[in-house]
């Protein structure tokens, strides 16, 4: 039976992070809004209780939490000509499937990006000249800057409660934080968590190198915080059941303790959950948006029409959604042109992994993002002149793992998997275990892209995104840099065995242990049409009252995560639409 | 009719109605701000699993499971083997769940073998890889020993493990490697998870590595306990009787 719903003024398609952002800023300014979520509802009391909670196996082992593969999945393959197959088990990129999104189970690490992040190109040319990028390498500027971003970020931290220690306020360095970071108008909400074992050896020995130590900014809140919306969020208590998970102590920021408790007050906000939505619907044109058309759970077609319609259902899900429809130009790899799928990136992961002799590591009292960090090799923040390559990486010791399941292959070399002597090795392993992660930029390349799979279908008979993409050379070559940092740091700690790692020297798959859930691009803001979806504000340019929002507007990533950023940049958005669109309902740049 | 027919059907022609009242699937929910309704639907109760009878292995394969999970994780002076931490029982419920058919698989064709950073192409199940693999697994040891795997000495099943587990005893109907990884993992994990799933008795995995469980809050130890020993009973959600 297809049905229609009433309208709405605005129609949200995903209730993640940037959804329920946006549904506080529209709703406050009184529109009717309507979101169309295609998991569960998901309460932190209900769902994630500290008495069933604290389960490995159907954590991070079964994945309960996650979008599973057959609901939807992604096709993969590394280039032109290979055919993609689709990814059939639980693989990296870990998406969420609730009310909530992956800001329910994400790690929390809680970054505003540099300001070279936003400006990749002019500030490359300005400092090196096209000669520094190698061939095909996609760079462009955002159309927004981080000084434009800032009282967004800011904004954005408070409703998160975030912690951490700021390292520039005002222009003035600040002791203890990260020297290399865009100036800020007002210090973190609470401050920095205590620091691990590892995360102490880390600082020490990054500090005797001559580098500049700081606490990972992150979601697991510093002390008792009344946040900008009035929420009260707890202190986290280090529980180790953080990425993968729900939290139970109202600790680790999440639209479902951060925003939805407000959201649910306001009688202008429905939610439609378990509702999957296919299509997004415009005027013959292909001018005018007029609302959404979704799939329920008697698999039923529902109409939600809206004056106003707003894609945040995360990179992959934001750019199959507009191929679906039929809106904006889909890239074509052949000549370079069109723009929906174009831009994509992921992130360039390298590794330090180090045994201690007779260390107590207590692997088990961590967060999601217990990591202590040096920007001393991040974006531009070093002189790249001869190194070949644009960009770097954050280098961390990041404490997130001590669940024993997780773990019991982490063995120091040589050492059996299974036997007597497993056991013997894991005993030991499991408390001389330390790893630093260097999370590197991915700057997007004309070869790395998103499309329709010709071959393989969803549940409902619609085409899977395709992923095509490998690492480039400029990935190859950052990280082979940041690997060497990070072996050199985890000598300089004391570790007995040391090995080094970067991803970027083997074909990219999504099922690399350790790897990144972060991908970017695909419905890229800009400022040009031909090389962008959508302007500065996140309108699309052609159909004026679409706006998708998330980091698939992103054209690079950076040596970061992403979600402060989704933050700053949907504010930004709200904005924009309460205080310039819905008094002048049309594109908001005008070329 | 079925879900598929419906969408396409519904896509091609677009044909909404508006109806007097919204439709109410079955599943599918509404949540209106103010009206104070959104709680969760409570997931269902945890419970210990019920180790008095077999729910997917025949007794036999049971037996063999045990016999392979013991060379596995061996009893010895840091704690007991598998079969006694109860592995088996949890494998077998396991098997009998959603985990054993595989439920969150995307299994639509065409099924095509791909390049190895594609990722595992195959769509059959644990269940079913356990029910094929044990048989294999036997035939195997018959053609090299000519008795069971159970009836060899400790120093055979472990040589003839590392066969399986490098691919140099090759099966007909799986790769032998493949069901080597599944057989590793699944050992590990009822020796580490929590004792409601059938295994890690007495918490016996976690003992071993001084894991403290479920226990939720190190606000007390985060510092005063850096880089210390922490002697401390650990904790699961439920025990077992
Ligand atoms: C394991 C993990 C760890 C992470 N750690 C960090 C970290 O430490 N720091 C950091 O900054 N970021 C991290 N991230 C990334 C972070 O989670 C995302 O950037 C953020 O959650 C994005 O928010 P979003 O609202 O844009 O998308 P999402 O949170 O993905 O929300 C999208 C929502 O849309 C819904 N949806 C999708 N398609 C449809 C459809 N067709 N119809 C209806 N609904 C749909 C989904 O169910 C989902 O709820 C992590 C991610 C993962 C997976
Ligand atoms: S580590 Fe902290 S934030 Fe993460 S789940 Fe545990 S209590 Fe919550």
């Amino acid at each position: 039976m297809n049905y229609k719903r009433p309208k709405a003024d605005v129609v949200i398609v995903g209730l993640g992070w940037s959804g329920s952002t946006m549904a506080e800023e529209l709703t406050r300014a009184g529109l009717k809004v309507v979101a169309i979520e295609r998991g569960a509802w998901r309460d932190t009391s209900t769902s994630f209780p500290t008495t069933r909670d604290p389960d490995e196996l159907s954590g991070s082992v079964r994945k309960d939490i996650l979008q599973a593969p057959v609901t939807e999945t992604y096709t993969v393959r590394n280039k032109v000509g290979q055919t993609a197959l689709p990814m059939r088990k639980y693989h990296n990129l870990t998406l969420g499937n609730n009310v909530g999104g992956a800001g329910t189970h994400w790690a929390g690490a809680s970054w505003r990006w540099l300001p070279f992040d936003h400006q990749p190109y002019s500030h490359v040319m300005q400092r090196y000249g096209a000669g520094q990028l190698v061939d095909g390498l996609i760079l462009q500027d955002w159309g927004v800057t981080y000084n434009d971003l800032e009282p967004f970020y800011d904004r954005f931290e408070k409703i998160a409660g975030t912690s951490g220690t700021a390292g520039v306020i005002n222009g003035q360095r600040q002791p203890g934080g990260n020297p290399f970071e865009g100036s800020r108008t007002s210090p973190y909400p609470t401050p920095a968590l205590e620091r691990s074992r590892a995360n102490v050896l880390f600082a020490e020995a990054a500090t005797r190198l001559g580098y500049h130590p700081f606490p990972v900014p992150s979601a697991m809140i510093g002390a008792p915080y009344k946040n900008a919306l009035g929420l009260n969020l707890a202190p986290c208590t280090y529980c180790g059941y953080c990425q993968l998970y729900g939290c139970g102590n109202w600790s680790k920021s999440s639209p479902n303790i951060c925003i939805l408790p407000v959201l649910m007050q306001r009688p202008n906000f429905t939610v439609v959950t378990e509702c999957e939505v296919i299509r997004i619907n415009t005027t013959p044109d292909r001018k005018t948006a007029t609302g959404v058309t979704f799939v329920d759970s008697d698999g039923n077609i529902g109409e939600q029409p809206a004056d106003i319609v707003i894609t945040a259902t995360f990179t992959l899900d934001n750019t199959r959604l507009l191929l679906l429809s039929g809106i904006s130009t889909p890239y074509d790899v052949a000549s370079g042109q069109g723009v929906v799928g174009r831009a994509f990136t992921f992130q360039t992961l390298s590794w330090g992994f180090m045994f201690f002799e007779n260390e107590y590591l207590n692997p088990f009292m961590n967060t999601g993002a217990l990591a202590t960090q040096i920007d001393d090799f991040n974006g531009d923040n070093f002189d790249h002149t001869g190194l070949g390559f644009i960009g770097g990486a954050g280098i961390q010791s990041l404490s997130n793992q001590g669940l024993p399941i997780g773990m019991a292959g982490l063995l120091p070399q040589g050492s059996p998997q299974w036997g007597k002597g497993w056991k013997q090795a894991f005993r030991k392993g499991y408390q001389n275990y330390a790893q630093i992660q260097g999370q590197g930029t991915s700057f997007a390349h004309r070869e790395q892209f998103l499309d329709l799979d010709p071959t393989y279908k969803d549940r409902f008979g619609q085409p899977l995104l395709r992923i095509t993409f490998d690492y480039n050379e400029n990935d190859r070559r950052s990280g082979r840099f940041i690997r060497d940092k990070c072996v050199e740091i985890a000598r300089e700690m004391g570790a007995t065995q040391v090995g080094g790692d970067s991803f970027a020297d083997r074909p990219y798959s999504g099922y690399t242990p350790w790897d990144s859930s972060h991908v970017q691009g695909g419905v890229v803001m800009g400022e040009d049409p031909r090389t962008s979806v959508q302007n500065r504000f996140q309108q699309n340019w052609d159909v004026h009252n679409l706006f998708v929002i998330g980091a698939s507007s992103f054209p690079n990533n950076a040596g970061y995560n992403p979600t402060v950023v989704v933050g700053a940049t949907t504010l930004w958005t709200a904005k924009a639409i309460r205080d310039l669109y819905l008094k002048n309902p049309g594109p908001l740049v005008r070329l | 009719m079925k879900r598929r027919d419906v969408i396409k059907g519904g896509l091609v022609l677009m044909a909404t109605s508006t109806l007097a009242s919204i439709y109410k699937p079955a599943y599918s929910k509404t949540y209106v701000g103010g009206t104070g309704a959104w709680r969760a639907t409570p997931p269902p109760p945890l419970s210990v699993v019920d180790a008095s009878r077999l729910v997917y292995l025949t007794p036999d394969e049971a037996k063999l499971v045990g016999a392979i999970f013991d060379v596995l994780i061996p009893a010895d002076e840091l704690g007991m083997g598998a079969t006694e931490a109860g592995c088996v029982t949890f494998l077998d419920h396991q098997l009998a769940g959603p985990y054993g058919t595989a439920a969150k698989d995307y299994k639509l064709g065409p099924v095509v073998e791909g390049l190895p950073q594609q990722g595992p192409q195959s769509i059959m199940t644990p269940a079913e890889i356990y029910r094929k693999g044990l048989v294999e697994l036997e035939q195997a040891a018959h053609a090299k020993f000519n008795r069971s795997f159970m009836e060899l000495s400790e120093e055979q099943k472990i040589t003839f493990l590392h066969g399986i587990e490098n691919g140099a005893i090759a099966f007909e109907t799986l790769k032998s490697e493949q069901f080597f990884v599944l057989l590793l993992q699944n050992v590990r994990e009822g020796y580490l998870a929590d004792p409601m799933y059938g295994g890690n008795r007495d918490m016996v995995g976690w003992k071993l590595v001084g894991f403290p469980g479920a226990i939720y809050d190190y606000r007390d130890w985060i510092v005063s306990k850096r880089g210390k020993k922490i002697d401390v009973h650990p904790v699961s959600l439920l025990g077992r009787a």
